[in-house]
C-alpha cells in the first residue's frame, strides 16, 4: 500500500537519527512533484524564532531540521502533514501551519484533491491510505436538526435544582415483566437477561491496542471506570495489565480474532462482534508491521513486526444463520453472563441487517456511520463507502419498532459525533447510546491530520514508538476523558431539562423532540421528523 | 362565537388521517380536574361534579368540558354502552351499521340533552347498547375485550363523520365544546346518578377544539381526565406503536388510555406498578431501596421506560374497580385529595372539594409520584 508521506520502517530510523541525516541545505536536485505539491506552508516568523529546536523535536515527519551551516533551524514543508504539534508547542508562537496557498487553474471537476493523488498514484502505484472518518462534503444531518425546548403550557426542569437522569442500560428487555406483590413490597418474577450499566449513555469506541498506544488504553480503561461507562478494547485484543478494568471493558471479537481466548472473552462486561467499520465498511483491520511491538504481539499473539490483517468477512461468518452461531458460542463460552453486540457498518440495507442481527440473538446493534474514524482505510473507501449515521439509526430504529422487535437489542449509534447535542439528536431519533472515538481522541489532543497509519503520531496517539508515545501521560489523558464526558453529561441535562424531560428514557426515539431545517420531504419520510414550523 | 374554530368530525379526522403519523400535530393544553368515589358505591348526584368543576372556571377557556360516570346504566349493566357522536344523521346511520355488522344492538337511541345559551353546533349524539355477536364473522381469535376495541378503532377511522367516544359497560362519557358546566347542563347530568365521577375543564391552546377532543378519554370502561402536557409523548406514541395502538386524537391523554389498557388488562400489572411505570422512584431512590425491591424497579425503569410519562402532569382515571389520582415524580401540575366518611375527592383545586365537602375529615395533597389509589368495596 502506498502513502502519502513516508510509511516503512526504515524511515522510522531516519527520524530517530534525523538530525545526522539533515545537516546541510535541502537538496536542490530533481524531486518529484508530488513533493512539490504539497498541502501545507511552515511559516516561520524568524523575529520570533530563537532557535531553540523544540519543533525539530516535537516533528515526527522530520519537517524541522537544524541547518549547521546556517546555524539556524529550517523546516521543509512538502513535508508536513498539518498536525500542529510544532505549532502548539513553540514557545515564542513563531510557527503557523497554513493551506499551501499554491493554486491550480479553477476547475470544479478536477479540484486538486483527484490531481494530487493522480500524481501520487502515477508515481508510486499502490492504494492511497487515509485515517480517521470520511471528510468529505457530505450532508451532515445533525447539523439539519434543531431540539425543542419549553416554553409555558410545560415548565422547563432546572437540572442544578432537580434531579436529572441519563443512567442507561444496555441489552435485551422481555416484552412485560411480572411482578409478586406482598405486604407493599414488590418482588420481581421475570428473570432478565444480562446487561451493561452506564452512568452516561456514552461510551468509548473501540479503537484497538495497536492502533493507538498503549499509554491510551489505560487512560480510556481509567476513565471508563471513574465515569460508570465502558470502553470498547477494538479488535487487538486486552493487555494482561487491564483485566483489572474487565467491568468498565467491551471485549471485542473481530474477523482477525486477534488477542482471542476464553480468558478474553470472560474478561469483559460485554462482548462485541465487529462484522464491519463505519470507516471502510467491506474490508478488514489493517495494523502496520510498524506498529507491531512487544506488547502489542504478546496482546495479539503475533510476531512481533508482522502486518495485521483481519480478513474482510468472518471466515466462519458467510450468512445470518452463521453469524447466530457465532452469538450463540460466545454466549455459550461466557456462561451467559454478558450481552453481546454485534456492530455494522452502516450500508445501504442496514435495517434490514440489523433486523436479522436482532433476529440472529445479538443484545446490542451497533451501528457506525460513514464518519466513523479509522486507523487505517484505502481513502476511496473511506470517502465513497457506506452511509451516514444520522440516516441508518432512524432506519433501523423505526424497522425494529415495526418488526416489534426494538426491546430485544439496545442500540448503540457510532460514526462523527462531535458535541453533547449529536448525542441528544442521536437518542432523540432512537438510540440508546453512542459511541465515541474521534471526540476521544481530540481530547487528548488529535489534530485530525489524518495520517494515523504511519505510525508516527506526533502527539502519541496513533503511535507505539517509545519516544513519541511517551507523550500521552495515562493520568492526563484520563483526566481530558473524564472532563469530556462529564461536561457532556452536564450539557445533556440542560438540554432535556430544557424540552421539560428529566430522564433520558423519554427522549429515546422521542422525535417530536426533533425538528429538521433544510430536508427534502423525503428526507424527513426516512427520518420520520417534522420541518421546522410544524 | 366559538362555533366559526370548531371543527366537526369529518373535518377532524381528515386532518388526522389526511397526514403520516409522524406529521401529526400535537395538542397541548392547561386544564382543571374533579373526581368523586363512593367507597360502598352509594350513587352520588351528577349535580356535585358539576358545581364542584364549576368553581375551576379559570382553569379551562370554552373549549372543552366533560364528564365520566360509573353505574349509570344500571339495568343494561351487561351491556356494552357506546356513547358517538356524529356530524350528521347520515354518518350515525353508517356507523350503526357498521356497529351492527359486529354486535347485537339491544337498545339504540339519543343521549337526552337540553337547548342551553352556549352549547351550540352540537353533533348528533346517540348511544348504543350492545353485546357481541355469538358468531363473529372475523375477529374470532381475539378476547372480548380486544374484540370490543378493535370495532372501536374500525369505527373511528372508517366513518369520517363519526366518533365513538365512550364504550363501557354500566358508564359513560360525556363530553363536548364548551365550559364543563355548560356541558353538564346540556347533557342533563342532574339527572345520572353515579358511585364515581370524573370531570374537565380544558384550556387548549394550539389546535381547535372539536367535540371528541374534551376529556375524559375512554377505552372500555377506563377513562381518563388529563391536566398537563406529556412531553415524553413522542416516544409513547411510537411505544404504543410497536403494540398496535394508532394515537389519532392529537392529545398527549390518549396515550395514557393506551398505556393503561396495555400495562392492566394486557401485561397483567397491577395499577400500583402502572402507576410506578408512568412516574417511576429516582435512581437515587432506587439505589437506596433493599435489594429485592431495588432489582424490581430497576427492571421496571430499563423495561418500562418508554411507557414513562414525563413532564407535568395530574391524571386521575377511573375504572369499575376504582379511581387512581396520579402526580408526576416531580409534581409540576397540582391535585388535592380529601376524605369525607366513604366519599373521596381528588381535585386540582382545594375549593373545588370544599364547594361540594365543605368540612373533609381529611384533606392533603399527595406527593410527587405517588399514587393515590381508591378501591371500591366489592
Amino acid at each position: 500500500m502506498l502513502d502519502c508521506g513516508l510509511v516503512k520502517s526504515k524511515c522510522r530510523k531516519k527520524f530517530l537519527k534525523s538530525k545526522y541525516i539533515y545537516t546541510g541545505v535541502r537538496a536542490l536536485l530533481y524531486q518529484s512533484i508530488v513533493q512539490n505539491y504539497h498541502d501545507f506552508v511552515v511559516e516561520r516568523n524568524l523575529d520570533l524564532c530563537i532557535n531553540c529546536r523544540v519543533c525539530e523535536r516535537q516533528c515526527s515527519y522530520l519537517v524541522h531540521y537544524w541547518d549547521e551551516n546556517r546555524q539556524r533551524v529550517m523546516h521543509d514543508s512538502s513535508k508536513c502533514v498539518g498536525c500542529h504539534r510544532c505549532e502548539a508547542l513553540c514557545p515564542t508562537g513563531a510557527i503557523v501551519i497554513k493551506r499551501n496557498p499554491s493554486q491550480f487553474r479553477e476547475n470544479s471537476h478536477w479540484k486538486p484533491w483527484f490531481l494530487k493523488n493522480v500524481y501520487k498514484q502515477a508515481e508510486q502505484g499502490g492504494v492511497l491510505l487515509s485515517g480517521m472518518g470520511n471528510p468529505q462534503p457530505y450532508p451532515i444531518y445533525w447539523d439539519h436538526l434543531l431540539l425543542d425546548a419549553s416554553q409555558v403550557t410545560n415548565p422547563s426542569i432546572d437540572p442544578l435544582r432537580e434531579p436529572m437522569e441519563l443512567r442507561t442500560y444496555l441489552g435485551s428487555k422481555p416484552d412485560a415483566l411480572e411482578f409478586v406483590e406482598r405486604d407493599n413490597k414488590v418482588n420481581l418474577k421475570t428473570k432478565l437477561s444480562p446487561q451493561i450499566k452506564l452512568n452516561y449513555p456514552i461510551m468509548f469506541s473501540a479503537m484497538s491496542y495497536g492502533s493507538i498506544n498503549f499509554n491510551l488504553h489505560i487512560a480510556m480503561a481509567k476513565a471508563a471506570t471513574e465515569l460508570g461507562i465502558v470502553y470498547n478494547t477494538g479488535e487487538g485484543g486486552l493487555h494482561p495489565d487491564l483485566y483489572k478494568y474487565g467491568p468498565n471493558t467491551i471485549i471485542q471479537v473481530a474477523s482477525g480474532r486477534f488477542g482471542v481466548h476464553k480468558d478474553y472473552l470472560n474478561a469483559g462486561c460485554g462482548i462485541e462482534i465487529k462484522i464491519g467499520q463505519g470507516a471502510k465498511p467491506g474490508i478488514g483491520g489493517h495494523l502496520p508491521g510498524e506498529k507491531v511491538d512487544a506488547g502489542v504481539s504478546l496482546t495479539r499473539m503475533i510476531p512481533i513486526g508482522s502486518d495485521a490483517l483481519s480478513p474482510a468477512p468472518h471466515h466462519d461468518i458467510y450468512s445470518i444463520e452463521d453469524l447466530r452461531q457465532l452469538i450463540y458460542a460466545l454466549k455459550e463460552a461466557t456462561e451467559y453472563r454478558v450481552p453481546v453486540s454485534v456492530k455494522i457498518a452502516a450500508v445501504h440495507n442496514a435495517a434490514a441487517i440489523a433486523s436479522g442481527i436482532v433476529r440472529a440473538g445479538a443484545d446490542i446493534v451497533a451501528i457506525d456511520g460513514f464518519r466513523g474514524g479509522t486507523g487505517a482505510a484505502p481513502t476511496m473507501i473511506r470517502d465513497n463507502v457506506g452511509i451516514p449515521a444520522e440516516l441508518a439509526l432512524a432506519a433501523i430504529d423505526q424497522r425494529l419498532r415495526d418488526e416489534g422487535v426494538r426491546n430485544k437489542a439496545s442500540i448503540v449509534i457510532a460514526g462523527g459525533i462531535r458535541c453533547s447535542a449529536d448525542v441528544v439528536k442521536a437518542i432523540a431519533l432512537g438510540a440508546d447510546a453512542v459511541y465515541i472515538g474521534s471526540a476521544v481522541l481530540v481530547a487528548v489532543g488529535c489534530t485530525m491530520c489524518q495520517r494515523c497509519y504511519t505510525g508516527k503520531c506526533p502527539w502519541g496517539i496513533a503511535t507505539n514508538v517509545p519516544a513519541l508515545a511517551r507523550r500521552q501521560n495515562p493520568e492526563i489523558a484520563k483526566r481530558k476523558l473524564v472532563n469530556l464526558v462529564r461536561s457532556w453529561g452536564h450539557e445533556i441535562e440542560e438540554m432535556l431539562g430544557g424540552m421539560g424531560l428529566n430522564s433520558i428514557e423519554s427522549l429515546r426515539g422521542n422525535r417530536e423532540k426533533l425538528r429538521a431545517v433544510g430536508l427534502s420531504e423525503i428526507e424527513l419520510d426516512i427520518l420520520k421528523i417534522k420541518p421546522a414550523g410544524r | 362565537m366559538l362555533g366559526s374554530r370548531v371543527f366537526s368530525i369529518r373535518e377532524y379526522k381528515e386532518k388526522v388521517f389526511g397526514q403520516k403519523d409522524y406529521m401529526r400535530e400535537k395538542d397541548i393544553s392547561g386544564c382543571g380536574l374533579f373526581g368523586v368515589i363512593n367507597k360502598e358505591k352509594k350513587l352520588i348526584s351528577g349535580s356535585v361534579p358539576v358545581t364542584a368543576i364549576a368553581v375551576q372556571h379559570d382553569r379551562g377557556n370554552g373549549l372543552g368540558g366533560g364528564f365520566a360516570a360509573y353505574g349509570i346504566y344500571p339495568e343494561l349493566s351487561d351491556k356494552y354502552a357506546l356513547h358517538l357522536m356524529c356530524d350528521d344523521k347520515d354518518a350515525l346511520s353508517c356507523a350503526e351499521e357498521l356497529i351492527k355488522k359486529y354486535f347485537d344492538v339491544h337498545l339504540s337511541e339519543p343521549i337526552p340533552t337540553r337547548s342551553t345559551v352556549n352549547i351550540i353546533n352540537a353533533p348528533v349524539l346517540w348511544r348504543i347498547f350492545v353485546t357481541i355477536k355469538e358468531n363473529r364473522s372475523t375477529w374470532s381469535n381475539l378476547d372480548d375485550y380486544d374484540y370490543v376495541v378493535a370495532v372501536v378503532m374500525l369505527v373511528n377511522k372508517q366513518i369520517p363523520g363519526a366518533y365513538i367516544f365512550s364504550s363501557g359497560k354500566n358508564m359513560g362519557a360525556f363530553k363536548g365544546v364548551g365550559f364543563p358546566e355548560e356541558i353538564g347542563e346540556f347533557f342533563k347530568l342532574d339527572e345520572y346518578k353515579a358511585y364515581i365521577w370524573t370531570a374537565h375543564n380544558r384550556f387548549p391552546t394550539n389546535t381547535p377544539g372539536w367535540w371528541g377532543g374534551a376529556h375524559p378519554f375512554c377505552l372500555l370502561d377506563w377513562s381518563i381526565v388529563h391536566n398537563g402536557e406529556i412531553s415524553s409523548y413522542g416516544i409513547n406514541k411510537r411505544y404504543l406503536a410497536e403494540h398496535n395502538y394508532e394515537c389519532t386524537l392529537m392529545t398527549d391523554t390518549e396515550v395514557v388510555a393506551y398505556l393503561l389498557d396495555l400495562f392492566i388488562r394486557k401485561h397483567g400489572l397491577s395499577k400500583k406498578m402502572t402507576c410506578k411505570i408512568f412516574a417511576p422512584p429516582f435512581w437515587d431512590e432506587i439505589d437506596r431501596m433493599e435489594e429485592e425491591e431495588k432489582q424490581a424497579y430497576t427492571a421496571l425503569r430499563m423495561v418500562y421506560g418508554s411507557g414513562m410519562l414525563n413532564g407535568p402532569f395530574a391524571i386521575l382515571f377511573a375504572n369499575h374497580e376504582g379511581l387512581v389520582g396520579l402526580n408526576d415524580r416531580i409534581k409540576l401540575r397540582p391535585l388535592i385529595v380529601a376524605e369525607k366518611d366513604h366519599d373521596v375527592f381528588m381535585a386540582s383545586e382545594d375549593c373545588s372539594i370544599r364547594s361540594v365537602c365543605p368540612d373533609p375529615d381529611k384533606l392533603w395533597a399527595p406527593k410527587a409520584g405517588e399514587p393515590v389509589i381508591i378501591e371500591l368495596k366489592p
